[in-house]
Order: structure tokens, then C-alpha cells, then sequence
């Protein structure tokens, strides 16, 4: 089993054409200055692909660095809670503690191989901007983080580990100060240093060719999953799940799966308080078709085509657009996608750190909560041996802060000394 | 539009080409300025349809925009404004990025802007190449369609962003975005003559012009000056007295017309 993810980049059923066109979802909304710099990158792209020397040290660096493949784990305590087994894609174990290492050290080798010397990122939480920062000092490469000044308050500590690995953080004060900003801030950048700077993009979104290079970036989820499932249990698993903000862990998840009909399908957006209160970033089950980031898609937008502020208490989730390739999936039936509310969400990451000592991302836990939820159709449907695979796709660290606030955690809940009077 | 350029080339100079967001600082407000700039030399008219979400903008244009959205900028509010304006006689166009225009209808926005007088649209993320909704819709209604070009462009996309051009040329001066720029652009030249070299449409030169010195300067090689961020940044520079932002944009427009007049 390889652990990279570019060997396959044939044009399928759910993929995209030459054009970036996912169906009616995707292509390139983008300035003409950029235009150049997109097709070399779709160009390089290609090339690196086909080139098995580059392959193979994809997957060297992975293997030995980012400590993959990652494990495919038989959640046995939470399998009880949840009603059907459940396999957990363990990338929470993965360098950086996230998917998004795959993406940025795929991106990272390509722009050494392309010999630019500077790489550019956006962040909303920070963890793509510190596996960014992380790619360019195992590169060595000069990096630029974009963040938005909302979530550089909130994310102080992700803001400290960029620096200390040498990236230069920049914060962003237009419009909503929050992720759609920082990309805002980065294609700005990008159209004034393209001829020396990479843009690492976060997320399997904006033009092509990024939905689709971010996406056989991080397939290595899916090829990885699927593999390890057949040798474990013998078959494929009847439903596979995940969290959907920009939905690079999704999508690196469901595409090694989207051939096998019989293989549910389901992704998870962010609900926030509740879709009914507005204030949420369930993009593909409430929002509409628009162009944002350079992809047609589906937007958080308001009568006038003005983007709506997101909200959800994952950070790595509270974006108002999503992949084109999603869009594509749900217009077409290929996939699911429903929104699972923060409290859901809060719940879920309690039940996993419970039952199998997993404390996992706020973004992860969506995933958890949706496949909870839905679990009891899968056993109506497959019987008792129903399997679910859901991606963990980070670990929460990173969220003790949020965690600690939600739960009202950090004081002591008993003393030990004098007698009880 | 033509009749702006041919008047120009008759009288032996550029033309200067002003741009204004909607809305800003209000709608009647805004109105007001791109009249005055009319009145004081402008021969072309840009009206800005403010965004959420303006990658090709600096912190100027976004600064006017976001203030304009803030105050509840809504698109039939670009109508008005291409309405007042162009009852002056003098051309006016939208420059819009795309998601607006898509969510108000294309066919929809086209017939609108062609009621209401307009001269066209301006699409700064929208190339030729993704914008078969757009050409057909300014088809239909008459519309001018100016697409940008920039220094990256290849050589291949110059032809091919030109052959959908109607009305003219933009040609943008730096690899950047909108915004005042103290130095002029070596990259300007260059591209318009390779431009000039695939059309026989004008070529506007926009991005970092914000003096007479530097229109003159595009002038001696382009058939317009285009100038946005320093008629933004007059307007926010006298955000208590509008009476006296007036002056000062009625002052920048006499500036940068003697110099599309000095330069040619």
C-alpha cells in the first residue's frame, strides 16, 4: 500500500473536466493576472503526477515524516454506544495532528519542484497555516501566513507555533477579519509575487486546479481507508463519513469510495446554532449557487450575491463556501450532506473522549455526531454487521481552549485531606 | 463608448476614465461625485458595484466599498447611480466582480443596465473563457464587454481576451491590485503594445495612476488613463464635508485631464 495519493489522476465520473468544471460546479473565476500562474500550476501539476520519481517521494516523505499511512482503528467502546461498528480513520495521529499535512507537503514539493522559493497560506483556525509553516521549514521555504485578526485572537497559540517555526503571520482587518478575508488577503498578495510564490491553498476549494490537486493531495485518505478495510473486515464499509467546511478531508475521504455504489456517502456541515437561526455554515444544505474564490459553488449569500458571515464553534469548519466537487456530489445524489449543530458537535467530542480516550478535533466531531445520528438507519438497512467508516480527521488539541469553556472544565472536582465534616 | 475615444483621438489626446463605487459615501452622495467628476474632465465613467468579498482591491477601494455595504448598498442601487450619471451623455459602465451579477440574473442585469442607459460592464474575475452567460446576455443588449489583460498575460490570451472585447481594452499596469502607486509601471508599456499589436480597439491603462504626471506619462502610449483608488482616497480623505470633497475631486479630475492632454 502507498501512502501518497497523486499516482491516480484519471478523470472519472465525479471528477472534473480539463476546464475544472465538476458538473455545473467549479471552473476559474479569477483576475486574468493570475490565469498564467494557474495554468503553470495545473501544468506542473500534471507533469508531477505522471512522474513516478515524484510519487515516490510523496509518499517517502509522508511514510517517514508526517507518520503515515495513518491507522485504521476498530472503535469498539464507541461502536457500542453508536449501534454499528465503527471505523476510525486515525488522521488525529498524523503530523501537525491533522489531514492537512498531506495537502501542504504535497503542495510544498511541488513548488520546489516548480523552484519558487516563497509559499503563501490563508488560515481561519490556524491549522492549515501551521502545516504550511511546517512545509516550508522542512522545504525551506519562505512563508507568508494570511489570518484573519478575529481568529488570530482566538487562535494565539496556533499564531505562536507559526512563528516559532519561522512562517511570518499576517493578520487581516478587512470585511468579516475571519478566514474568507485571509484568502481574500492571500490572492492579493499572490497577484503581486506569483512570479516567486506558491499559494498553498487550505482546502479543496477556489480555482482550478486546486479543488482537484488539493483533493489527490489528501486522497491518500481514502486510497489508504479503503485498503486497510478489506484487509480488516474483509469488505468495503456501507457508509463512510466526514466533516465538510472547505471539505479537503472529505473529499480525500470519499474519493477512493465514489466507484462503489453500495457505499453510503455522507458528509457533515457545520449547523452552528441551528440552521433555522441563521447562524451556522451549512453551505451546500442552505446556500445557493454563486462564484466565490474564483469556483462556482455553493455560497452563504444574501439576495444581492453578498457573502454571509459563517458561524460555527469549529473554526476549521466556519467558512461560506464549499469544494465544487461537493456541490457536484450532492446535485447529483452521489452524497449526502446535513448539518450537525455545535452542541451535537460538543457531545460527540465528550462521547469519543470517553469511550475510546480520543479527544478529537471539534471539526472530527462533527463527523462523530452525524454518523451517531444516522446510525440506526444504517442497521435497518444492513443488519447488525452495518460498518461505518468515519474520518477523524484531527485531534483537539487545539480545541481545550473552546472545550474548556463549553464544559465548564478546568476546576477541581474534589479535594482530598480533611474529613468530610 | 466608441464616440469617448474617437473624440479624444480627435482631439489629439487620451481619454480619462473615472471610476467611483455606488453607494459611497450614499447613493445620492455618490451621484453627486461622478457628476462633478464628469463635469471637471472626466470622458468615460466607471461605476463600481461594491462586493463583500474585492480580491483585485486595495485597502482604499475596499475601505469605500465596505462603508457603502455597511450603509446597506443594495445592486439596484449601481442602477440608479449608471442612470444619473449617464443622463449627462457621458458613458458609464459597471465594474462588477461576477457573484453579484449571477445572483441578480445575467440576462436579467444586462437588460437593466441597457435600460438604464449603461454603456456595459467592467469583470475583473470573470475572463472571456468562463463568461459564455455574460457575452450572449451583452450581445443581445448592445453591451460593451471589457475584459482585463494583464503583464502575464500570454500571448495566446491577449488574442483571445481581445477577439470578446467590445468598447475597450484594460489593460492592468502592474501585477497587483487597485491602489495609488508612487513609481509609474514598467510593465505598462509593454503590454499595450502587445496588445495594440492584436486589436484595434483602445487600451485603457488603470492601476496606481493617482496625478496629472502620471496620466500624462500613460497618455504618451494609451488611449485612456484610468484612475479609481485617487478619487476614492479624495473622498475619504473629507469624510465630515462633502462640499469640500467635492472641490477636491473636481481639482484631481482638472489634474489628471490637463495631463491625458499633456501626454498624448
Amino acid at each position: 500500500m502507498t501512502a501518497g495519493g497523486v499516482q491516480d489522476t484519471t478523470i472519472d465520473a465525479f471528477g472534473a473536466d480539463e476546464r475544472g468544471w465538476f458538473g455545473d460546479f467549479g471552473g476559474r473565476f479569477m483576475p486574468e493576472a493570475l490565469i498564467a500562474a494557474l495554468d503553470e500550476l495545473t501544468d506542473a501539476w500534471h507533469d508531477a503526477a505522471a512522474d513516478p520519481a515524484f510519487g515516490a517521494e510523496f509518499d517517502a516523505i509522508l511514510r517517514d515524516y508526517a507518520n503515515l499511512p495513518s491507522p485504521l482503528y476498530l472503535a469498539e467502546r464507541l461502536s457500542e454506544q453508536v449501534g454499528v461498528r465503527v471505523l476510525l480513520k486515525r488522521e488525529d495521529l498524523n503530523h501537525t495532528g491533522a489531514h492537512k499535512i498531506r495537502n501542504v507537503l504535497g503542495q510544498a514539493l511541488l513548488t520546489k519542484r516548480m523552484g519558487k522559493q516563497r509559499v503563501i497560506a490563508e488560515t481561519g483556525a490556524g491549522q492549515h497555516g501551521v502545516a504550511s509553516a511546517t512545509a516550508a521549514a522542512y522545504f525551506g521555504l519562505d512563508c507568508t501566513v494570511y489570518m484573519g485578526a478575529v481568529d488570530a485572537k482566538r487562535q494565539a497559540l496556533n499564531v505562536a507555533r507559526m512563528q516559532l517555526l519561522g512562517a511570518t503571520v499576517v493578520t487581516v482587518d478587512s470585511g468579516s477579519a475571519t478566514l474568507k478575508d485571509a484568502i481574500n488577503e492571500a490572492l492579493r498578495d499572490w497577484v503581486a509575487s506569483v512570479d516567486h510564490t506558491a499559494y498553498l491553498f487550505g482546502t479543496a476549494a477556489g480555482p482550478h486546479p486546486f479543488p482537484s490537486m488539493v483533493r489527490d493531495f489528501a486522497r491518500g485518505i481514502g486510497d489508504e481507508a479503503r485498503a486497510q478495510c478489506l484487509a480488516q473486515i474483509g469488505r468495503l464499509p456501507d457508509a463512510i463519513a466526514a466533516c465538510v467546511g472547505g471539505g479537503s478531508n472529505a473529499i480525500g475521504l470519499f474519493q477512493a469510495f465514489l466507484a462503489d455504489p453500495d457505499v453510503r456517502v455522507w458528509g457533515y456541515e457545520p449547523g452552528g446554532d441551528g440552521v433555522e437561526t441563521g447562524r451556522h455554515a451549512a453551505t451546500i444544505h442552505a446556500g445557493d449557487s454563486g462564484v466565490l474564490h474564483g469556483a462556482r459553488t455553493f455560497v452563504l449569500q444574501d439576495e444581492d450575491g453578498q457573502t454571509v458571515e459563517s458561524h460555527s464553534i469549529s473554526a476549521g469548519l466556519d467558512y461560506p463556501g464549499v469544494g465544487p466537487q461537493h456541490a457536484h456530489l450532492a446535485r447529483v445524489g452521489r452524497a449526502s450532506y446535513t448539518p450537525v449543530t455545535d452542541t451535537e458537535a460538543m457531545e460527540a467530542m465528550a462521547l469519543l473522549s470517553r469511550t475510546e480516550g480520543i479527544i478529537p478535533a471539534i471539526e472530527s466531531a462533527h463527523a462523530i455526531a452525524g454518523a451517531l445520528r444516522d446510525a440506526p438507519r444504517l442497521l435497518a438497512e444492513c443488519g447488525p454487521d452495518a460498518t461505518i467508516l468515519i474520518n477523524l480527521s484531527g485531534r483537539g488539541d487545539k480545541d481545550m481552549e473552546t472545550a474548556l469553556e463549553w464544559f465548564s472544565l478546568g476546576q477541581p472536582q474534589g479535594e482530598t485531606g480533611g474529613p468530610a465534616s | 463608448m466608441a464616440n469617448a475615444f474617437e473624440k479624444a483621438r480627435a482631439d489629439g489626446r487620451a481619454a480619462l476614465v473615472g471610476y467611483l463605487p455606488a453607494g459611497f459615501p450614499d447613493v445620492a452622495g455618490g451621484i453627486e461625485a461622478l457628476q462633478a467628476m464628469v463635469a471637471a474632465g472626466c470622458d468615460v465613467i466607471e461605476v463600481g458595484l461594491p462586493y463583500s468579498d474585492p480580491v483585485m482591491d486595495g485597502p482604499t477601494v475596499q475601505a469605500a466599498a465596505q462603508q457603502a455595504l455597511e450603509a446597506g448598498f443594495r445592486t439596484t442601487d449601481v442602477l440608479r447611480t449608471v442612470e444619473a450619471v449617464a443622463a449627462t451623455g457621458t458613458p458609464t459602465l459597471v465594474m462588477t466582480y461576477w457573484n453579484p451579477v449571477e445572483r441578480y440574473g445575467v440576462e436579467r442585469f444586462a437588460a437593466d443596465l441597457a435600460g438604464a442607459g449603461g454603456a456595459g460592464l467592467i469583470t475583473p474575475d470573470l475572463t472571456p473563457d468562463f463568461a459564455p452567460e455574460w457575452i450572449a446576455a451583452a450581445d443581445a443588449h448592445d453591451l460593451d464587454k471589457v475584459f482585463l489583460v494583464a503583464p502575464s498575460s500570454t500571448e495566446e490570451r491577449l488574442a483571445m481576451t481581445v477577439a470578446q472585447c467590445r468598447g475597450f481594452v484594460y489593460a492592468t499596469a502592474v501585477m497587483g491590485v487597485t491602489g495609488a502607486r508612487a513609481s509609474s509601471s514598467e510593465l505598462a508599456g509593454p503590454l499595450v503594445a502587445r496588445t495594440k499589436a492584436v486589436t484595434d480597439l483602445p487600451v485603457g491603462v488603470g492601476l496606481g495612476i493617482s496625478n496629472g504626471d502620471q496620466a500624462a506619462e500613460v497618455a504618451s502610449y494609451a488611449d485612456a488613463a484610468i484612475v479609481g483608488s485617487a478619487f476614492v482616497r479624495t473622498l475619504l480623505d473629507h469624510p465630515d464635508d462633502r462640499a469640500a470633497g467635492l472641490r477636491a475631486l473636481s481639482a484631481l479630475t482638472e489634474d489628471l485631464a490637463e495631463g491625458v492632454r499633456r501626454g498624448a
